[in-house]
């Protein structure tokens, strides 16, 4: 099974529902071991009980970027390949992707509340995440500006890359931003410092965060293939109205009046 | 190469005529720079502070309110795709758009930033920096916003959409614009660091727009 036999929207819905009820079993299990090994983490030194924020929100940042390489590959296979699927594969991802950004924006903001005293920080990291989901949010007024689908999606696909290029370069732009304006660094976490102890449910939830991506991403891909089907066939049918009607066209418009 | 420069003549002759609308984009400057002290006050010393700031803020809003009619009006009296299907690469005629748009949009921003200096109570050195960071960065504002040119035109929606989609991918040119032009004013790095980066974004963006903006043209027109 190549990734062309998958081209056809029929065999895709068909290998998804067997997949998906194993992919949401897995997820829901490493969730349920990831949260209860982080639940029993041990405390941080200096940060307390509040470093457990970190487990949901590392992972939400990590897929906040994945999601956008997920997308960019999508975008070549709708402009390079025109792989039937590849625009639905990135429509379907931007809305996931933009819940993710902005859950680690949410979890960092509660975060940093009892660390730093705000819960806002202009803070390098902090602000690239902002602008990754204010692009999230332009790619997604721009499907929704469009109803033409195939017409959007390679527009969006043109922004998607454009926007591959530019995120590490915004990225290291406000990285730059950031130390001319606070040269003090408010948070520093090594990965290689980081004890075993958090490590290894870090891990874990990560992979189970990457697992609920795939799972939700491959169950709204298969709710975008069935919204079009749908659209195809109300447009039939307002065709068929359309002509159907305008032989009795006059009939039915007295019709309306006398019930009126 | 004529076909290139009758290109750009042809752009250029339009957008200073009447209706071409490349002059109103000097008059948004002007206006936004004016309602500043508005909204802060009549504080000499503060305008003088966030001179620099205020003057790359009036610039990239003026130079993003006139990119709309980039590729619109082309398309609306058919001469887009003219352009499109000549001989000339589509990648090298959409530079040379985006190039006749810079001169004709992007240098009169530039030329009245001395005088919008005066307003803002900065002193010569500090316009003087002002008016060369804005001629580095200024083509990368174009051509950043050319790819949201050509998006807005396959997708016949303009103005607001636009600016949403291309007003974050230009913050690098911002902050590097904006720090260059402080680094001279108060210090307390070299100028000459943000200046390169700022020269090495307008550098990349002459390459990834026009690509991206034909890209999208040629696979968004029908």
């Amino acid at each position: 099974m190549t990734l062309i036999d998958l081209a056809n929207p029929t065999r895709f819905l068909a290998l998804t529902a067997r997949v998906l009820p194993w992919l949401a079993a897995a997820t829901v299990i490493l969730l349920a071991i990831g949260l209860y090994q982080s639940a029993y983490a041990p405390d941080d030194y200096q940060q307390g009980a509040t470093v457990k924020i970190m487990f949901i929100h590392v992972p939400n940042a990590w897929l906040s970027m994945f999601v956008w390489g997920v997308m960019s590959i999508a975008s070549l296979g709708t402009l390079v390949w025109r792989h039937p699927l590849a625009d639905v594969a990135a429509k379907a991802a931007a809305p996931i992707g933009a819940a993710f950004t902005f859950l680690a924006l949410l979890t960092g903001s509660l975060w940093g509340r009892p660390m730093w005293g705000t819960y806002w920080e202009w803070d390098a990291r902090l602000t690239s995440v902002l602008i990754l989901f204010l692009m999230y949010l332009g790619l997604m007024a721009l499907w929704r500006a469009v109803d033409d689908p195939s017409r959007a999606a390679r527009a969006a696909a043109v922004l998607t890359l454009v926007g591959a290029i530019n995120l590490p370069i915004i990225k290291f732009s406000v990285d730059w931003w950031n130390t001319l304006h606070q040269p003090a660094s408010v948070m520093r976490m090594g990965g290689s410092a980081l004890d075993k102890s958090f490590l290894i449910p870090l891990l874990v939830m990560a992979i189970a965060f990457t697992l609920l991506f795939v799972t939700l991403h491959l169950a709204a891909m298969r709710n975008e293939i069935l919204r079009r089907r749908v659209r195809s066939l109300q447009m039939m049918q307002a065709s068929r109205v359309a002509f159907s009607s305008a032989g009795s066209r006059e009939g039915s418009a007295s019709n309306e009046v006398g019930a009126a | 190469m004529t076909a290139l420069s009758a290109l750009i003549r042809r752009d250029i002759r339009i957008a200073l005529r009447v209706g071409g609308g490349a002059l109103i984009g000097v008059l948004f400057f002007l206006t936004v720079v004016v309602l500043m002290p508005f909204a802060i006050g009549p504080d000499l010393a503060l305008l003088s502070r966030l001179g620099p700031a205020i003057l790359w803020l009036g610039a990239l809003l003026a130079s993003l309110l006139t990119l709309d009619r980039l590729f619109m009006a082309d398309h609306e009296d058919g001469s887009l795709d003219l352009i499109t299907m000549s001989r000339t690469p589509l990648e090298l005629a959409c530079a040379a758009k985006a190039l006749a748009h810079w001169l004709a949009a992007g240098l009169p921003l530039i030329v009245a930033t001395p005088v919008l200096g005066l307003l803002l109570n900065l002193d010569m050195v500090a316009t003087a920096a002002v008016a060369l960071t804005l001629l580095a960065g200024t083509p990368a504002l174009t051509f950043t916003g050319m790819i949201g040119a050509a998006l807005a035109v396959t997708l016949h929606r303009g103005g607001l959409l636009m600016a949403v989609l291309v007003l974050p991918l230009s913050i690098p040119v911002l902050i590097f614009g904006v720090a260059a032009s402080q680094a001279v004013i108060v210090g307390p790095m070299t100028f000459g660091a943000p200046f390169s980066i700022l020269c090495a974004l307008s550098l990349v963006s002459l390459v990834v727009g026009p690509f991206a903006a034909a890209a999208s043209l040629r696979h968004g027109l029908d």
